[in-house]
């Protein structure tokens, strides 16, 4: 059950924005402590690549399921270093290219520059941030598959979604009604 | 947030996500007025704009040596007012201070369209609008580059950046939020939010990129909000004009941004809080927290006032105490007294709590706020380049015109009609923020509700 907006796409962008439906058992929990507890359930159980849906981001969560840190900071470094550079290049190589003298100041004068430089900085780095933020989120949605969706998951229930063939769904579904969900559904 | 000590049960995640998406959509009577009144304001603006470019910048009230007046000031006044979300939005973010969740995403939103406005007054201000893009570095055929050691190009960069980084800030603030309105929707507005939040679900994937994005976004956007009105007051220190020459200008503007920019808020959020119904949300202690800001930015004005005159007459220079002592008994004498009694002595009243904490006098306070900083701008723009000793046998009187006040009419009509239509459409208070702040729904709420008491 999903609420996404379907946009007729050609064939490789549909690949990467609507993945195929991954088959899997969705819980639906109504407070933090019983989520926490059904993810220490499936990872003791060997399940890895479940997801977790949440109204807001927790450190509990991300504590629960031991994530490795974002690459996105990569993305920000590489693009600040990038923006400050481009300042650089463009203002030195542009006054080497016009060259005018100015109040008597040197040609390729530094601490004007550095103000542009700086500027550069920020707005490269921001718009890497970005996106990083895009690519990395759509990566993982490429891998995970268009799972099962509850729109309760933004207002106040959290969901678990864990992909498995319909032979283990049972014992999944019993796991997650254990730890405390108020509903499952099969998919 | 405060709600912590007050009620804390009735404030929900569930209430949160439903009372802020009840704010959206069904505009009553009184918003269509006011959006008239926006919209009105605008036309005013345009039609005065399109004499402008039939008639030229000679309806301005320019007269030597008075060439930037009252367009430059709304420009400074703009970007200053711009800087109070910023600063709300990250640097208040990095400092982990709750109480900023709920009135942030407003503030946020009041940036993006103040920058908006502010960027339009260099452009009505060079008179050809249509050559505006000589400021930016394209290859031409004379192979003609931009002047990087004048501070109206660092101006251009900078402008053009914090409106890039606060714009995408705002909307990245936004996918969560619209996600969560997304789910309650129906019809067009469905679509609408199904298009902009982009397949937000809320999974731990999107969360952990999310959460550390919006990191590193609010740690980049804090150097850049300090940099902005640095930027712009080198626009006026680099020069040698007295009352302008002076280093105290970057922290002196950055701190006269943020406190304009904290009344705005205020007059803002008071109308919004009343209409959309918030006040549960919003409560009196924001209100008193963003006034502690106006009482420090508005301390260090006042400090920075006091110095500027202490500099004039400490450096014995001539042109320096003519021109301070111009400023305050000059012809403008009206306009810098203004700009003292609301800028440094109103902000004291708020040392007291019960005005710090009435609603009706800090609304009615920033509002002299703002006619008081708009009127620092003025007084430093126009009453310095009119009191400017150099060649004193060629200054005229300045006064501005219908032309002047139509454009800042305008202006106000501009960012006003932006923000309502934004408030209508769009979650005016960061959903997620907001339940970030509250207690988690937990198996053992009953157990921890008796500890916290």
């Amino acid at each position: 059950m999903t609420t996404h907006l379907r946009v007729p796409l050609p064939g490789p962008l549909r690949e990467i924005f609507h993945p195929p439906p991954t088959p899997g058992v969705l819980g639906v929990f109504s407070h933090l402590d019983a989520t926490l507890e059904a993810i220490k359930k499936l990872r003791a159980d060997g399940h890895t690549d479940f997801t977790i849906y949440s109204p807001i981001p927790r450190h509990e969560i991300e504590d629960a399921l031991g994530q490795a840190v974002s690459p996105v900071r990569m993305f920000t470094l590489i693009g600040g270093i990038a923006g400050c550079s481009v300042g650089a290049w463009l203002t030195l190589w542009m006054s080497g290219d016009w060259p005018i003298n100015v109040g008597g100041k040197p040609i390729g004068a530094i601490p004007p520059y550095v103000v542009i430089m700086f500027e550069m900085t920020i707005l490269f780095g921001a718009l890497s941030t970005i996106l990083g933020i895009l690519l990395n989120s759509m990566f993982a949605a490429r891998r995970l598959g268009t799972i099962q969706y509850d729109p309760r998951f933004t207002n106040d229930k959290f969901g678990v979604f864990v992909p498995t063939e319909s032979d283990k769904a049972s014992s999944v579904e019993a796991l997650l009604r254990g730890a405390g969900a108020d509903e499952v559904r099969h998919g | 947030m405060a709600e912590h000590a007050t009620g804390p049960s009735r404030v929900t995640y569930d209430y949160v996500t439903r009372t802020i998406a009840r704010t959206l959509g069904g505009p009553s009577r009184g918003y269509f007025l006011l959006l008239g009144a926006a919209v009105a304001l605008l036309a005013i603006g345009i039609i005065t704009l399109l004499y402008l470019l039939r008639y030229g910048l000679g309806l301005a009230g320019y007269s030597h040596p008075v060439y930037w007046a009252v367009y430059i000031t709304c420009f400074v006044f703009w970007v200053g007012i711009a800087h109070s979300g910023t600063l709300i939005s990250a640097i208040l973010f990095l400092f982990r201070s709750g109480w900023r969740t709920a009135v942030y995403r407003t503030a946020e939103a009041m940036t993006v369209f103040a920058v908006m406005t502010a960027g339009l007054f260099p452009l009505i201000h060079i008179g050809r609008q249509w050559y505006f893009y000589w400021l930016i570095p394209y290859p031409n055929e004379r192979g003609l580059w931009p002047n990087f050691k004048s501070p109206l190009i660092w101006d251009e960069f900078a402008i053009g950046t914090y409106f890039t980084v606060s714009t995408v800030f705002l909307i990245m603030g936004l996918i969560p939020d619209v996600a969560a309105v997304r789910d309650l929707a129906t019809g067009w507005r469905k679509k609408l939010y199904s298009l902009v939040s982009i397949g937000w679900t809320g999974t731990n994937e999107q969360w952990r990129h999310y959460s550390k994005g919006y990191l590193y976004l609010a740690a980049l956007a804090t150097p850049l909000v300090l940099s902005v009105h640095s930027v712009v007051s080198w626009d006026f220190a680099m020069a040698i004009v007295p009352g302008w020459h002076a280093t105290i200008f970057a922290p002196y503007f950055v701190a006269g941004a943020i406190y304009s920019g904290c009344a705005m808020v205020i007059t803002l959020l008071t109308p919004i809080r009343k209409l959309f119904g918030l006040e549960e949300l919003i409560t009196v202690s924001h209100y008193e927290n963003l006034a502690k800001l106006c009482l420090l930015t508005g301390s260090i004005v006042g400090y920075a006032y006091v110095c500027e005159y202490f500099i004039a007459w400490f450096s014995g220079n001539p042109n320096e105490r003519a021109a301070f002592w111009y400023r305050a008994f000059g012809p403008y004498w009206w306009a810098t007294w203004t700009m003292i009694i609301c800028n440094a002595f109103l902000p004291l009243l708020l040392w007291i709590k019960k005005i710090r904490t009435n609603i009706t006098a800090l609304f009615v306070i920033s509002i002299f706020v703002n006619i008081g900083m708009w009127f620092e701008r003025y007084v430093i723009i126009v009453v310095s380049l009119a009191g400017e000793p150099y060649v004193t046998w060629a200054n005229a009187v300045y006064n501005p015109t219908w032309a002047d006040w139509g454009i800042m009419a305008g202006s106000f009509g501009w960012f006003f009609m932006w923000f309502l239509l934004f408030v209508k459409n769009f979650p005016a208070v960061s959903i997620s923020e907001v339940k970030e702040v509250l207690d988690p729904p937990k198996r053992q709420a009953v157990r921890a509700g008796a500890k916290r008491t």
